[in-house]
């Protein structure tokens, strides 16, 4: 018996209820109280000097009375941000199964290359000719994008996924505009990210969901059905977000174009088929890559992140600002909409796009380069359909046969458990895991969707599958009342803080630390 | 490859546990006529010395800020970063973590995200800030967009003392979503009314302060005008230390606050990523854009944090979303708490004051040259030159005797002869007398 499995038949957990001691601490897991709480005012972790005598030239409009910030040491602040760094699951703990989130490693060479000088310390309103690196780079980023896609243009400004599809919407929109076409409607299927209909209303247009087919892809006769003439795109995730391959893929954008449409692909789960399959080869128009997923540029809790969008030649000219192109004295920044660019959409972000994301993707391409790039797609795809295979009987598979980069699980395995999805999941934190995607996409009930990326190894999906078949066949033993539902629904148990209370949090919302007032301060 | 771990032992045990001939089998959903064949025409895998190598010659032929004497601004600014801030953020569990869906295993992210929401506010002079946005000029239309369900009206306006960027992000975004702006002509030198373009259909009055050309403005009679007029007064901010110096928009009467929080933990990075601060009234709350981060209790009761009022966001609200964003600038904002706890109440007064008195200095002696006229009245760490003749190339020539001499308002308003001779200068603590020295020597020759 493995060890983690010894681990699972161990419930000699903290029972009776939590563990007093009289700090609040739970041996490693410190209380840190906010900043704001720990204010010594006068503090400073900064030296700077004093400035010369001047004459102040603000208009008289001195900000007045104290701001409120609290006065901390250097030594305070590292060790107020380090303990709150260990209240945080990441990469480099362990595997962190969030499907379409690609959560690979982030090879710390990148963080080194983008810190270098001549990168991170440079203005973007430099004079051009003290910037012909950079510039060197972003046509090197571009042309490597270019190589991988098959299309012929990037726009490189946008500054995440959902920017990126809002990039090629307006493109498509713009298209359809200089060809004297005003269309109103959307199409996206039910399984499409909340980010593809929500961009596709904020550039005006309606939407329309289309059903999947009981094999987990897009319906394609409800999709002809629904194409019309005022129907402008199909905004398709392929390979979809039930980790499926749109195998009617060359169908549908023969549909979309034969209606006068423009396909656009959200690229999310490139990582799927990069270096295996060129989108141009797909019919695709315009398909935005989020560089902190296939490209491993880091999340950061959240971000930055960057969205580059391929796109085909009738959207190029309307690609947004600044263009980079090879003019006679070399690379050279378009920044206004006149000239070449004058069908451009205009600027979606200030400057140029996220640097700093670029030299990290770079590098990781050329860490990987051609050959290690299609190595990392069928590593994606062999790693997720190992986990398909190795957990086919003991959680509820949706779709059968073979997935891409994730797979889809429902919640037909906890049926008259008792035991919901979220409660699987927060189980498996006291297991020392990340929870997979829950409730997402919404064409199946109780989603649990596994991406395990090519960075797992075969051992580290080995102990995964243990677990996960542990926890299953304990929720499972509930139904004869022999499990303990209640168990999962209290977990996890082993972490910073146990379940928050989100209703409440909504209901009254306290979105800020404020000072306690006189009398509360005097009542404790 | 070093990035991946299976063995060609691994791959094979798969294949065989999955039931597959071969790693093509699992691409069989893909139609033939797509499948790539053999590898793309890219170079091969390399090794870390070789990646470093040719990024690194890359990096080489840039003239890097810190290596001459600096002076741009225009909404990127360089300030010293203090070392803890960097490690910090590198901290793996903070660098590789994911947005922070599960609170329980994600304290550490949310705390911090809830610690900036308050320093934001606090700077702003605002009740509440969003967990950050992409960038100031993002921030900015998703201001214009927000005023606009806030108030139900269609219609705004832009001074022209926004910064150009800002406002070409907003016709962007305004161009697509059916909302119309008045866009008021460059002002360097002010003396706009914006008054009397307001109406019944103005959601609201976008400034920005100091605006674009360095000046201070007081907004809070602008402010009053708005909120008679049922309108909403938008205060973008682009340089946020100025926020330890003056006046802050909160106090003018603002409702909606959007800057770039760069200057404070950020590198300049050639534009991005930045992190875009948004902050507004309680009352619109239900309105804002992007992520919110709010306190609450555990099963224990203890207190902790988690994401909500989510049902305003695309996972949840899809197409009646208040905003499509997604992935916002987690990292950037934690880079902007680490720093301003670092400075503290007393470091923040005391760097915006030293700014303040090397822009002043700058100022004085840069204006003395023959040629050269101060345009403001008033500046923060920020002013514009009136040169003599066009700016654009003076720029360029004081480049090649290695002072990095201020952006030419030109390269944002190409073709305007008036405007061709103004230089936008920024004089942060980075700079030393000795970099004036060598700015006001190189301006004479290059005017001369």
């Amino acid at each position: 018996m493995s060890e983690w499995s010894r681990a699972l038949s161990a419930p000699a957990a903290p029972e009776a209820g939590p563990v007093q001691t009289i700090s609040g601490n739970r041996g490693l897991q410190i209380e840190e109280k906010l900043l704001f709480e720990q204010d010594s005012p006068g503090h400073c972790g900064v030296d700077l000097p004093d400035a010369a005598p001047f004459r102040s030239r603000l208009n008289g409009l001195e900000r007045q009375g104290p701001i409120g910030l609290p006065g901390l040491s250097e030594p305070q602040i590292v060790r107020h941000f380090t303990r709150l760094s260990q209240k945080n699951y990441a990469i480099d703990s362990g595997l962190y199964p969030l499907g379409s989130c690609t959560m690979k490693h982030n090879p710390r060479l990148n963080e080194k290359l983008a810190r270098l000088a001549g990168f991170a310390d440079l203005h973007p309103l430099q004079p051009e000719a003290t910037v012909p690196g950079a510039l060197e780079l972003i046509d090197t980023l571009a042309h490597w994008l270019k190589t991988l896609t098959g299309m012929p243009a990037i726009a490189l400004s946008p500054a995440a996924g959902a920017q990126g599809e809002l990039c090629g919407i307006m493109t498509i929109r713009a298209a359809l505009e200089a060809r004297g076409d005003r269309r109103s409607r959307i199409l996206v299927p039910e399984s499409a990210h909340g980010t593809n209909p929500a961009t596709a209303a904020t550039c005006g247009y309606a939407i329309e969901a289309i059903p999947a087919n009981p094999r987990g892809r897009v319906d394609l006769a409800a999709l002809k059905a629904a194409l019309g003439p005022d129907v402008a795109a199909l905004m398709l995730t392929n390979p979809n977000t039930c980790g499926l391959f749109e195998d009617e893929i060359l169908e549908i954008a023969a549909a979309v174009h034969g209606a006068g449409a423009f396909f656009y692909c959200d690229g999310a789960n490139f990582n799927a088929i990069v270096g295996r399959v060129r989108p141009s080869e797909l019919g695709i128009d315009a398909l935005q890559m989020n560089l902190h997923k296939t490209f491993s540029t880091p999340h950061g809790g959240g971000g930055p992140g960057s969205g580059p969008v391929a796109l085909a030649a009738e959207l190029a000219s309307h690609a947004p600002l600044p263009w980079l192109v090879h003019g006679p004295a070399g690379l050279q920044l378009i920044e206004h909409a006149d000239g070449a660019a004058e069908r451009s959409i205009g600027r979606l972000k200030g400057f140029h796009g996220q640097m700093g994301m670029f030299v990290r993707a770079l590098s990781y391409m050329m860490s990987h380069g051609a050959d290690g790039l299609r190595q990392v797609a069928e590593d994606a795809v062999l790693n997720a359909n190992y986990l398909r295979v190795r957990l086919a009987d003991a959680l509820s598979l949706s779709f059968p046969g073979i997935c891409m980069h994730e797979v889809l699980f429902d919640d037909r395995f906890l049926k008259d458990t008792g035991i919901t999805t979220l409660d699987f999941a927060k189980a498996l934190i006291d297991e020392g895991f990340h929870p997979m995607t829950m409730y997402f996409p919404l064409v199946v009930h109780g989603a649990l969707l596994i991406e395990p990326t090519e960075t797992e190894s075969k051992a580290s999906l080995d102990q995964f599958v243990v677990v996960l078949r542990g926890l299953a066949k304990r929720a499972q033993s509930s139904k004869t009342g022999e499990g303990d539902a209640a168990a999962f629904r209290a977990a996890p148990r082993l972490t910073p803080r146990r379940r928050l209370d989100e209703t409440a949090a909504a209901r009254k919302p306290v979105l800020r630390w404020r000072p306690a007032l006189p009398q509360e301060q005097a009542a404790e | 490859m070093r990035y991946l771990p299976l063995t060609d032992a691994d791959r094979t045990a798969m294949l065989e546990s999955i039931g597959a001939a071969s790693i093509d089998a699992l691409f069989a959903d893909v139609p033939l006529a797509a499948r790539q064949q053999g590898l793309l025409d890219l170079p091969r895998a390399m090794g870390e010395i070789e990646v470093e190598r040719r990024l690194g010659a890359m990096a080489a032929k840039n003239l890097s800020a810190g290596a001459v004497p600096f002076f741009l601004g225009g909404g990127a600014y360089r300030h010293h970063i203090p070392a803890a801030v960097d490690h910090l953020i590198q901290r793996g569990e903070f660098l590789t973590s994911y947005t922070p869906y599960q609170p329980e295993l994600a304290q550490g992210t949310l705390q911090y995200l809830f610690e900036f929401q308050t320093q934001v506010g606090l700077l702003s002079a605002m009740e509440v800030a969003n967990a950050s946005l992409y960038d100031g000029a993002t921030a900015c239309a998703e201001a214009v967009a927000m005023a606009g369900r806030v108030t139900r009206r269609d219609k705004a306006v832009l001074s022209g003392g926004l910064h150009p960027h800002y406002r070409a992000v907003c016709e962007t975004y305004a161009r697509f979503a059916g909302n119309e702006l008045t866009l008021c002509d460059a002002a360097p030198s002010g003396g706009e009314d914006l008054a009397v373009l307001i109406d019944g259909d103005t959601a609201c009055v976008v400034v920005q302060n100091p605006d674009f050309y360095g000046e201070v403005r007081d907004y809070s009679e602008l402010a009053q005008i708005c909120h008679r007029a049922g309108a909403l007064l938008v205060v973008i901010v682009t340089e946020v230390l100025s926020l330890g110096a003056i006046c802050p928009p909160g106090e003018m009467g603002a409702n909606i606050v959007a800057a770039e929080g760069q200057s404070v933990g950020n590198a300049l990075n050639f534009g991005g990523p930045y992190v875009g601060l948004f902050a507004s009234r309680e009352k619109f709350v239900r309105q804002m854009p992007g992520r919110l981060v709010g306190e609450t209790l555990d099963a224990e009761g203890r207190r902790g944090w988690a994401l909500t009022l989510s049902t305003r966001e695309q996972h949840i609200r899809r197409e009646k979303a208040t905003s499509n964003i997604c992935t916002n600038s987690g990292l950037c904002a934690l880079a902007f708490t680490i720093h301003l706890s670092l400075l503290g109440e007393s470091g923040l007064t005391r760097l915006a004051r030293l700014n303040h008195a090397t822009a002043v200095a700058a100022a004085e002696r840069l204006s003395a040259i023959p040629g050269v006229e101060l345009v403001n009245d008033s500046f923060f760490n920020e002013f514009t030159l009136r040169l003599s003749r066009a700016a654009a190339p003076v720029v360029d020539r004081l480049a090649e005797r290695g002072v990095l001499g201020g952006i030419p308002v030109s390269r944002f308003y190409p073709g305007r002869p008036e405007l061709e001779g103004l230089l936008l200068v920024a004089a942060t603590e980075t700079v030393t007398p000795e970099d004036i020295d060598r700015f006001e020597a190189a301006l004479r020759e290059g005017l001369r």
